[in-house]
């Protein structure tokens, strides 16, 4: 094959299978990978797709009782299919370098984070000791870690999150290998870090003229840092080709899905539609608001330390009925305990919170009753939110019952109508949790919140767990059931692509405080704060739609 | 809102105590404890029906028999007493005390344990009450109590139960407070069901699994205990039979009859095994994120 002799790394019919007691169980089914020299292909694709085990094969470090069972790895020319450990251990981090998904667990805690990038050069003797520690050095300040002199001798549990995947990114680069491997290197990170750090990266990887091979399940993301985009779903390769041509024309059906629910790039189009055709009002305006926050504050104390920890920080808005308000916010920002307050699950110092002019911290007896009966919560995690031991059955009704609404009979007819709601069939009533996936869970929990004909619902990043296509369901899901029931949705999440997809009101945090609010088209078409344009430049693939 | 359900993510048809069981028939150690543990309780439960003489019948034409004699399995002791009949009793006491103590531990430390771990003010007191019991070795309590309500099967099981009930309530605490940070008990305490309805039907069945599993780690404990107590004349009182009595009876014709000593020390290794052996598998089986 000449074209392999150009390839720096070629995957031809690669079959990966896991041992399991019913014999080899294979996930990716002849995949078909070419990285030339200098080249910066990405492979995209859901959870399950084969996208990180593809790229685990390649430098022989699949999990568990994982093998290649069938196809040819090979590297600069040579098979390093089934080649011995020794062989491996020089390709990686020698010429390969690997930079992994999550910063937390990939380094050392008890070594100072300096020597953990000086010990791979060290393995590779490309360095003496001190020529080895000179070297880090100078790699953490490459790599874009201020005073790298003071922050060699610290423990990677005294960086943040984003200086340590830059500790991972000098680790990656130290033996400046010819291919860089990026396993969704900023999933676990704020969108700003996450820019900040991938446009470092590519500073470095033209530098040097490597490769780069980056697997991330976000195609935005994906077609922004990229020349040639990969798709896989399951095991296999649906569609490939120049980043822009997969984002304007995609060929496959599931490339054509995946790049209609991307929120980023959704969002995108919807700023141009709103640009388009004059906005009609949304439903409600000049109403009673349903849910006031009036200069709220709480602060933590921290174990250790004199002065507590403003968590939120003076936080006053409005929820008018019938209309979806985003917080917005960035970890650290304060809105998951502002969720907290709002559903009256933590006291606040200060300040109020009203749900239909009913104080949430204060309310007794029948009166916090109807507040619980008006709002409702959505939590993140569709593993942890929903009881193991209980069947969906008993998790829908259980706020029935906790309101002893209703007898056996009705609440059954009423879990069965619950279920059509969220467009799950009536026969998952008997099943368990474990037995449904992420998004199916989603929509018990959402049935769950329903139960009550609550008027306001507290999403607490409702849809940040899932996969594309299934958040683009769920979204869409949760706007079916405004139209419906007219809902009001208090949105908290990360992502500003999903808030300008689903909001008509947006608050933006920044460390405990609103920086700026407002409707969803002025914020994001004339935003005021710094920070907030900050945050607006940074949602990955936005200038790709056009 | 017609739409089908189009996840793509992997619908796990198996129920899970079907699972849990499937896990354990793969453990082949399992297995083996499993059986073990079988065979153990039969006796234990038809131990009337199995044994050929009664435990204290004395033969006092036929004392130090040799094991496989015919008319006496395993021998006969010092008395003429047999010796597999004693053994078969004991095994039912040694059991009887084990599975009182547990009762004791779950009974007492699974509330304290649930309240603890829920209500930071209960945390305090309960935390410090099992630091406190923790520093008394289970002997004392043992010797105090047959000093003052007298040598007996029920206060040795009293005895082992106390001494196990502040790692039972660690157990517990450390569940409750794992568990009442995820997003369902949140969920339950924003339909403000009451502390308790959320630790019944939240935290207990979830917690479970835990504290059956220490229950299998606490009951070989207390088999070797009441072996101990009754070798010591703290438990179980002669002529009443107890793996324990028969150990310390063998020790003075130690020389005489070798075996009569050897008989109960391997019946209460066997039994303390099955116990581990079955609770290693039963964590496994019961801990999803250990699948291999």
């Amino acid at each position: 094959m000449p074209s392999d002799d150009e390839a720096l790394l070629s995957v031809t019919g690669l079959e990966v299978s896991f041992r399991t007691h019913e014999g080899l169980r294979p996930v990716v089914h002849g995949v078909d990978l070419r990285v030339a020299r200098g080249e910066r292909v990405a492979v995209v694709g859901e959870s399950g797709s084969g996208k990180s085990t593809t790229a685990a094969a390649v430098i022989g470090l699949l999990p568990g009782t994982g093998t290649v069972s069938g196809g040819r790895v090979s590297f600069a020319g040579e098979d390093v299919t089934h080649a011995d450990e020794k062989r491996l251990q020089r390709l990686r981090g020698r010429e390969i370098g690997l930079i992994p998904q999550d910063p937390m667990s990939n380094l050392n805690p008890a070594t100072r984070v300096g020597h953990q990038v000086a010990e791979t050069l060290l393995a590779h003797r490309l360095a003496g000791r001190s020529a080895a520690r000179k070297r880090a050095v100078e790699l953490l300040g490459e790599a874009g870690i201020p005073e790298p002199e003071r922050r060699y001798r610290q423990y990677p549990h005294e960086l943040s999150g984003g200086l340590r995947q830059r500790v991972l990114i000098a680790i990656a680069l130290a033996c400046e290998p010819d291919l860089l491997i990026a396993d969704e290197p900023t999933s676990a990170l704020d969108v700003t870090v996450q820019r900040g750090i991938l446009d470092h990266l590519e500073r470095l990887r033209a530098e040097r003229g490597a490769s780069l091979l980056f697997v991330t399940h976000d195609l935005g993301l994906a077609a922004d840092r990229a020349d040639r985009v990969v798709v896989m779903s399951q095991g296999r390769i649906v569609e490939e080709g120049p980043a822009a041509r997969i984002l304007r024309e995609p060929q496959h059906e599931y490339t054509k899905a995946l790049v209609a629910a991307a929120p980023s790039l959704a969002s995108a189009r919807a700023a141009r539609e709103a640009a388009a055709t004059p906005d009609a009002a949304p439903a409600g305006s000049g109403s009673e608001p349903i849910l006031v926050v009036d200069d709220l504050v709480r602060s933590f104390r921290i174990r250790g330390r004199s002065e507590r920890l403003t968590a939120v920080d003076h936080v006053s808005f409005e929820v008018r009925p019938g209309t979806t308000t985003a917080v917005v916010g960035e970890s650290g920002s304060g809105k998951t305990t502002l969720a907290r307050l709002v559903l009256g699950l933590d006291t606040p110092d200060a300040g109020e919170v009203r749900v239909d002019s009913e104080h949430v911290a204060t309310a007794t007896g029948a009166r916090r009753r109807a507040i619980r009966r008006a709002m409702q919560p959505v939590f993140q995690d569709p593993y942890a939110s929903l009881d193991p031991m209980f069947t969906v059955e008993h998790l829908v009704d259980e706020p029935l019952r906790v309101f002893k609404v209703g007898d056996r009979a009705s609440r059954r007819s009423r879990v069965a109508e619950l279920l059509d709601h969220v467009a799950l069939p009536r026969s998952v009533a008997q099943r368990h949790p474990t037995e449904l996936s992420g998004g199916q869970r989603q929509r018990v929990a959402i049935a769950r919140a329903l139960a009550l004909e609550p008027r306001l619902m507290v999403c607490d990043e409702a849809v940040s767990a899932l996969d594309v296509l299934v958040q683009d369901q769920i979204l869409t899901l949760l706007g079916d059931l405004q139209r419906d029931l007219g809902l009001t949705y208090l949105f908290i999440t990360h992502d500003l692509a999903v808030v300008r997809l689903v909001a008509h009101d947006v608050v933006v945090m920044q460390q405990g405080t609103v920086v700026e609010s407002g409707p969803v088209e002025a914020v994001f078409d004339a935003p005021e704060a710094g920070y907030t344009r900050e945050l607006l430049a940074a949602i990955p693939g936005a200038g790709l739609v056009s | 809102m017609s739409q089908a359900v189009t996840d793509t993510a992997a619908v796990d048809l198996g129920r899970e105590r079907g699972r849990v069981l499937r896990q354990l028939a793969r453990n082949p150690l399992g297995l083996v404890g499993g059986g073990l543990l079988l065979v153990v309780v039969l006796v234990a439960i038809f131990a009337p029906l199995l044994a050929p003489y009664s435990p204290t019948t004395v033969h006092f034409d036929a004392p130090f028999q040799r094991p496989f004699t015919v008319g006496y399995a395993l021998g006969t002791d010092d008395l003429g007493r047999d010796v597999l009949s004693r053994l078969i009793y004991g095994t039912r006491a040694s059991l009887l005390v084990g599975l009182l103590s547990v009762l004791l531990a779950v009974v007492v430390g699974t509330p304290l344990g649930l309240v603890a771990g829920y209500w930071r003010g209960c945390d305090a007191v309960v935390s410090r009450l099992t630091d406190l019991t923790l520093a008394f070795p289970f002997l004392i309590i043992a010797v105090g109590l047959a000093a003052i309500t007298g040598a007996s099967l029920t206060n040795a099981a009293i005895a082992l139960g106390i001494a196990q009930v502040p790692t039972m309530i660690r157990v517990v605490r450390a569940e409750t407070l794992r568990h009442k940070e995820l997003e369902f008990v949140l969920a339950a305490r924003s339909l403000d069901a009451s502390g308790p309805r959320i630790l019944a039907q939240h935290i207990l069945p979830n917690a479970a699994s835990a504290i059956i599993v220490q229950a299998t780690v606490v009951m070989p404990v207390a088999v070797i205990g009441e072996a101990l107590l009754s070798f010591l004349g703290l438990g179980i009182q002669p002529p009443t039979p107890s793996l324990g009595i028969m150990l310390a009876d063998a020790q003075q014709y130690i020389f005489r009859a070798p075996t009569a000593a050897v008989f109960p020390g391997v019946t209460i290794a066997v039994i303390c095994l099955a116990f581990n052996l079955f609770g290693d598998a039963l964590r496994d089986a019961l801990d999803p994120n250990a699948q291999r």
